[in-house]
């Protein structure tokens, strides 16, 4: 051992005798035991944490310029946060890539946690005894719509204004409290300045800290119960009589550590391919209307949210008021996202992993994510009367998927669970690419004929 | 040590003491904060009427005004809009305007003070989008039936020209009417936000 390896020995050891840093790195990294039979689809989690950095940090320099003032300027129609905004752009120097990052960012967020929330369901993750594990995740999923609906009226334009318009007055359709409740979230009669101010305070502050606790929380209750895997078998069940070490684990770093770098690699070419060439994808990630400075005496032709809400948006417009209240829709939306996080009670199949269900519920999947993609569609489209109907027929399948849960995740004969993981097998990859290219296709089908 | 006996009701007492007290602290200290996110005085000071020279508004045209920062619609009817009202009556949710919110005068076919002069929040009771004044007869998007009204772009609601909703559609009620009142030469001048 060197003298330089010996010194650094001692101060590590000054730390610990201080501080648990090596033993919560060998808990977390190098002695946590994954299984060793992680797909592609266990990328996700890793790129999800990484988007949540090039958010914070993107976020932080952007606040270094944008100043939250909804105020005209006078003379003109043009607010100082549309300007500052406009600023970042063409005058601070590099400020248009770190908002393309910023945004684009925004809409990957979705993009990774909607494939990390699939994987979920197809293998079981969310069942016993992870049900913890998918609630902290199911709020961080929460925080993140929250995130996005508050940091979207920062730029202050048009589908910025309107937008919160609309999801504000949401609230005031609650019977009773909610005109109170709405004008206690906008602190003025209509959304103002003040409300671009405390927006601005719950973007840059509160959610984001609260995020980072549930990201934390999601983790550790992770590393206690270890990580499910694609054939649903609990490794932890066969150790190394030896070691104690499960017979299937392998330690995340550096297995699974140089794993993820390639996902990050992968994934950073296709970010940054957005945030070059296409950061406005075509006004799927930044509407156009919201290059118009906001304007509170006109609303724009078509409003739309941002493609990551459409399916919730879709299944809010697809519920008709009545009894002379519309709060029906604005609950069946809101029940869209909160039975998500009940799946481990709804869920009660005795297998974990779509590997082994039985082929009732991949047909039953089918209907859901084509469902779910259909009314993507639609929340982005005006609405007719067809379109109505139909979406009103997709929420009742997504509706279906979670309250025909108990009854039908019962149903069919699973196949028989293996002790141990199982190897790749290219039979059923393709079986899979199948169902999910079918279901693509169905969805597409459903919104675009009509 | 103390040899003494340990009082549980003792402890009990100051636990829900303590518990308490802290409670209404928590609750005393959380207040402010609170009543930090409703309007402040001068959101509320804000709500000053407004005055708009109606002079020069021609028959079948609408002009805006920002009153309390919503858009504020004011119409000047020809004969035929206000004769078409009747015929929408049996499509209506509301038509007497008995679950909507005018001022008492405006509690008619037409909504206002005045057959002609029409002033409206042009704000969708559904979920707060401007709708569009769209006043041509039997346009393609919105069917042979239509005799002119409001178009909600944001989810399609529907109202006549006097601001009656359409049944049929998300908003559940009609467009609020806000006080007004004419002064001025031969009227020709309106308040709106102020009916004494």
């Amino acid at each position: 051992m060197s003298k330089l390896e010996q010194t650094a020995q001692k101060a590590l050891g000054w730390v610990d005798d201080r501080f648990p840093l090596t033993s919560t790195w060998k808990a977390h990294v190098s002695e946590y035991y994954a299984p060793k039979n992680f797909n592609f689809w266990y990328f996700f989690g890793s790129l999800a944490m990484l988007v949540l950095v090039i958010q914070i940090v993107t976020g932080i320099f952007l606040t270094m310029n944008y100043k939250p003032d909804g105020n005209l300027i006078p003379g003109t129609n043009v607010s100082t946060a549309f300007m500052s905004v406009e600023y970042i752009m063409r005058d601070v120097a590099g400020g248009w890539i770190i908002r393309y990052m910023h945004s684009t960012g925004a809409s990957m967020f979705f993009v990774v946690v909607y494939l990390h929330m699939f994987r979920g369901l197809i293998y079981g993750s969310y069942q016993k005894p992870r049900e913890l594990i998918w609630v902290f995740g199911t709020l961080i999923f929460l925080c993140l719509m929250a995130e996005a609906f508050l940091g979207y009226l920062l730029p202050w334009g048009q589908m910025s204004f309107w937008g919160a318009a609309v999801i504000v007055n949401l609230f005031s359709s609650i019977p009773v409290i909610g005109p109170d409740l709405s004008e206690l979230i906008r602190g003025d009669f209509v959304v103002s300045d003040v409300t671009l101010n405390r927006f601005f305070a719950l973007h840059v502050i509160a959610v984001p800290l609260v995020l980072l606790a549930l990201v934390v929380a999601h983790l550790v209750a992770l590393h206690e119960v270890g990580s499910n895997n694609p054939d649903g078998v609990e490794i932890k069940k066969l150790k190394d009589p030896k070691t104690g070490i499960p017979l299937d684990g392998i330690p995340f770093h550096p297995y699974y550590t140089v794993k993820d770098i390639f996902g990050v690699a992968v994934f950073l070419v296709v970010f940054s391919l957005i945030v070059f060439f296409l950061p406005e994808m075509g006004g799927y990630f930044l509407e156009h209307p919201n290059f118009d400075p906001a304007d509170p005496l006109k609303t724009p032709a078509h409003i739309a949210p941002v493609w990551y809400f459409t399916p919730f948006y879709a299944i809010l417009r697809a519920v008709p008021s009545f009894l002379g209240t519309q709060v029906w829709g604005v609950l069946a939306m809101g029940a869209a996202v909160v039975l998500i996080a009940f799946l481990p009670w709804l869920d009660r199949s005795p297998v974990k992993s779509i590997r082994y269900r039985s082929p009732i519920f991949k047909w039953v999947l089918v209907a859901f994510v084509t469902a779910f993609i259909g009314l993507g569609i639609l929340g982005a489209l005006p609405s007719t009367n067809t379109r109505t109907i139909v979406a009103q027929i997709l929420s009742v399948v997504y509706f279906a998927f979670f309250l025909g849960m108990p009854w039908y995740s019962k149903l069919g004969t699973p196949k028989a669970v293996p002790e141990r993981v199982t190897d790749t097998n290219l039979g059923r990859q393709v079986r899979f690419v199948a169902l999910f290219a079918l279901t693509i296709v169905l969805a597409t089908t459903f919104a675009m004929v009509i | 040590m103390s040899e003494q006996q340990v009082d549980n009701n003792k402890r009990r007492f100051l636990l829900v003491a303590a518990s308490g007290a802290g409670a209404v602290a928590v609750a005393g200290i959380a207040t402010p904060f609170i009543a930090s996110f409703l309007p402040s005085e001068r959101a509320k000071a804000a709500g000053a009427p407004v005055e708009v020279d109606i002079s020069k508004l021609e028959p079948g045209e609408k002009i805006n005004v920002e009153w309390r920062g919503k858009p504020v619609w004011v119409v000047k009817r020809t004969p035929d809009m206000v004769a078409s009202l009747a015929k929408n009556t049996p499509k209506l949710v509301d038509p007497a305007s008995d679950g909507s919110v005018q001022p008492e005068y405006c509690k008619n076919e037409g909504r206002s003070r005045k057959p002609d002069i029409w002033v409206a929040e042009g704000v969708c009771t559904h979920l707060g989008c401007s709708p569009t004044f769209r006043p041509d007869l039997a346009p393609a998007d919105l069917g042979p039936e239509w005799l002119g009204g409001f178009y909600c772009p944001c989810h399609g609601s529907k109202f006549d020209l006097a601001g009656r909703v359409f049944s049929g559609v998300p908003a559940p009620t009609n467009l609020v009417i806000p006080p007004y009142k004419f002064f001025g030469n031969g009227d020709s001048m309106l308040l709106v936000g102020a009916d004494q």
